[in-house]
């Protein structure tokens, strides 16, 4: 009896220092880098994968036409509006002539005097021709000398050559009148074919230079998108393949489309290969040229082969490969990997097997010594 | 034969083991201390290890990619692939900007990663969840310290990116998470500016007549367009083949393209002896203060206790002990106080700090034993103050009081 405070009190403090040691042991041993990793484990299947290319791009009119003066000049009016739909062969508007109209009075001026001269000069050759042949007749019966027959001859080539000058001078003026008169007509704008009015560059009181878009037309039809996919995805892609079209305004909305064409030049400089991807239905209403679009290509699925998803791909000492769980206890196993999709599965040529077992997710860096410890999920992961 | 001070630590062992607690805390934040120390020279090697790269090709005399900033054309990898000895290459950039997800924001270090195969320079090397990225835009895998989950929707600059897969301790030096995006959006987002700056930059090209010439149509849409591209990137990331060693690979880099490259070590060392030396510092000062804190805390509370039983030590020395009984009583006490603050500490440091301390503490059982050693040593010393009274202590005192 005499002993049992002194037992009781070592009771407690036991019940004290045995949980703190038991937990130091504990704290010692399944925490930092002596505790196991937890790593999620799957189970290789062999599955069919479809590989699917990923671009981006911008919508774009197959057909731009830009059109403007071929002379420079102001513009003096301009009835379309961006948004109009126009007809083929439509007067969209007009350049000033400035001094065209007036050129082209002084050249009907000048073609009524070629007229008028063309009609002195016929005169003259009628008269000098009838004089001609009456000195002839009275050469004849040596009723007037020689001399005066051959000067009545002479004038009358005279008279000839001066009509066809005349002739000649009427059919310059005349060409010169509409030389002037198509100038006139090429400073109006006319729409090449029915379009949209994409872009109405200048307003009426503006120079523009020679060559200058006034107007751009597109044709709505025509729409497109000019996708980029990275060289380094560009496998496999080609013209009539599949596609999804995701306009970034629509974001979620996929749209039916297929590859056109490849471009045969790629963009040196951005290492992308280009290609022209059309909708199979044009959305409605049009999406502006120029927005942004997503586009994945779907390439046809490949035969069943063995898969791992990409996140069990490691590479240690520059070789790729995966860890293997065998019975428990973690092997590299290098692997030579085929074609992936865009959900992350990649097929296995050679390495591992369907039923094999390998780490996915870890939550640390393995190594060939490490404890692991297989968990449904890594801790800490929200979902 | 019974011992002294087990009996006396019995005595009054509630006060013993709460003020052990006591110093079991402060051991705690010591031990932590170290760890954070760690945790940051870790941080600075997973950065490393996580690039997969065995050298790295800088900006010619700069510290790139991550102790300073580095920009090189993003085509001269093609030359670098072509030296000899190089096995793979990859263009990678780093920028620490905000990352919007919905309402919230998170500093995180953007690392765009060349999009490829398995295997690439600059993949994160392992993940926590998800996959890895397959497409060339507009997908990200972050880091789970960034808070974000599988699915999310992350806006970076203008454009916005699904989390595919998530990684875990890829932080920066900074202790920011990472979050990977494809190499082409990195490189638009570094350079991007926000839509009121590229329209008033579109304006102010357009009001100099230098470039908005009317008789050179086009001359306006060519200079935008020049000044809408980055062609940059941070650091190239190489791996050597077989065979070769990275130094030499890195020297005839050096010699033929005339730029900056460093290897493992090299990097380990700007990033651990440049980049976090200054935290270092500041945690070694603190280390020290805490030591000598601990150190004070455990001779006052030791003295305490002996002047307590001075009279006992009295009646002790009155019967005749030896003095190596009284140092040994004294000494052991303050061991054992040491003892359990050492294990309360090193609990509390793994299982209450680390895991909320907003950056990675990596508690190396080495340190531990170091730590222990530690304690160890600074309660012998600190028992010195107290042996000194205690053997100080007039016998006669015991029937005097």
């Amino acid at each position: 009896m005499k002993n049992f405070p002194v037992q009781r009190r070592t009771l407690v403090l036991l019940a004290v220092l045995v949980p703190l040691l038991v937990l130091f042991v504990y704290v010692a041993l399944r925490s930092g880098p002596l505790a196991p990793i937890p790593v999620t484990v799957v189970t290789i299947e062999e599955r069919a994968i479809a590989p699917g290319l990923f671009g981006i791009g911008s919508v774009e009119s197959r057909y731009t036409y830009r059109i403007g003066p071929t002379f420079a000049g102001r513009v003096k009016r301009l009835d379309v509006q961006v948004g109009d739909l126009v007809k083929g062969g439509q007067l969209l508007g007009e350049m000033a002539p400035v001094d065209l109209d007036e050129r082209i009075r002084a050249q009907e001026a000048a073609h009524k005097r070629a007229e008028a001269q063309l009609g002195e000069a016929l005169e003259r050759q009628t008269y000098a021709r009838t004089q001609a042949r009456r000195y002839e007749q009275l050469l004849a019966v040596h009723s007037v000398s020689e001399e005066i027959a051959a000067t009545k001859k002479h004038e009358l080539r005279v008279a000839e050559a001066g009509l066809a000058a005349a002739q000649e001078e009427l059919l310059r003026v005349r060409a010169e009148r509409q030389a002037l008169v198509a100038q006139r007509s090429n400073l109006d704008l006319v729409a090449p074919v029915d379009g949209l009015v994409a872009a109405r560059n200048a307003d009426p009181g503006t120079t523009v230079v020679a060559g200058q878009a006034v107007v751009e037309l597109i044709d709505p039809n025509s729409l497109w998108v000019n996708v980029h996919f990275d060289q380094l995805h560009a496998r496999g892609l080609k013209v009539d393949l599949p596609a999804q079209i995701v306009l970034r305004s629509q974001a979620g909305e996929m749209r039916a489309g297929r590859v056109l064409r490849v471009e045969p030049m790629a963009d040196a400089v951005t290492e992308e290969t280009l290609a022209k991807v059309v909708f199979e239905q044009l959305p409605e209403p049009l999406p502006p040229v120029g927005e942004l679009a997503e586009v994945t290509v779907l390439l046809p699925p490949l035969p069943a082969a063995p898969v791992v998803p990409n996140a069990a791909i490691r590479q240690i000492n520059g070789s790729l490969g995966v860890w293997q769980v065998i019975n428990g206890d973690l092997r590299f196993t290098p692997v030579s990997l085929g074609r992936g999709d865009l959900e992350g599965y990649v097929q296995v040529r050679e390495g591992i097997k369907a039923g094999d077992r390998v780490v996915v997710y870890s939550a640390n860096t393995l190594n060939r010594r490490s404890r692991i410890e297989v968990v449904d999920h890594i801790p800490g992961v929200r979902r | 034969m019974i011992s002294l001070a087990g009996r006396d630590i019995m005595h009054s062992w509630g006060k013993f083991v709460f003020t052990g607690v006591g110093l079991g805390l402060l051991i705690g934040v010591t031990l932590s201390m170290a760890g954070i120390y760690r945790g940051m020279v870790d941080d600075a090697k997973v950065l490393l290890d996580n690039s997969g790269a065995q050298l790295w090709v800088v900006q010619k005399d700069t510290l790139g990619p991550y102790a300073e900033s580095s920009s090189i054309h993003d085509d001269v990898w093609r030359s670098i692939r072509a030296m000899p000895g190089v096995a793979r290459v990859a263009n990678i950039t780093y920028l620490t900007m905000q990352v919007r997800q919905g309402e919230r924001d998170v500093r995180a270090m953007v690392t765009g990663v060349t999009t490829g195969e398995p295997g690439t320079p600059g993949w994160p090397t392992y993940l926590v969840a998800g996959r890895q990225i397959t497409r060339g835009h507009y997908e990200a895998v972050a880091d789970i310290a960034s808070g974000f989950k599988l699915g999310d929707h992350l806006r970076i600059r203008r454009n916005q990116y699904t989390v595919v897969g998530l990684t875990r301790r890829m932080v920066s030096s900074g202790g920011d998470p990472m979050v990977f995006i494809p190499l082409k959006d990195a490189q638009e987002a570094q350079f991007l500016k926000d839509n009121d700056a590229i329209r008033q930059q579109r304006r102010r090209t357009a009001e100099n007549p230098a470039f908005n010439r009317p008789e050179v149509p086009g001359l306006l849409d060519a200079v935008i367009a020049s000044q809408s591209v980055n062609p940059y990137v941070n650091a190239v990331l190489v791996q050597i083949e077989a065979g070769h060693t990275p130094e030499a690979v890195a020297e005839s880099i050096r010699r033929w393209k005339r730029l900056t490259v460093y290897t493992r070590s090299q990097m380990e060392e700007i990033l651990v002896g440049k980049l976090i030396a200054t935290s270092a510092r500041q945690i070694a000062m603190f280390l020290v203060i805490l030591s000598l804190v601990s150190s004070a805390i455990v001779a006052f509370i030791i003295y305490t206790l002996t002047l307590g039983k001075i009279r006992e030590i009295a009646v002790l020395k009155l019967i005749g002990t030896r003095n190596r009984t009284i140092v040994g009583l004294i000494m052991q006490q303050s061991i054992a106080l040491g003892l359990i603050g050492f294990v309360v500490g090193k609990i509390t440091a793994t299982l209450l700090m680390a895991p909320i301390f907003p950056k990675y503490v990596l508690l190396e059982p080495l340190d531990s034993i170091i730590g222990f050693a530690a304690v160890v040593v600074i309660c012998v010393l600190s028992s010195i103050i107290a042996i000194r009274a205690a053997l100080k202590v007039d016998p006669a005192e015991a029937i005097g009081g």
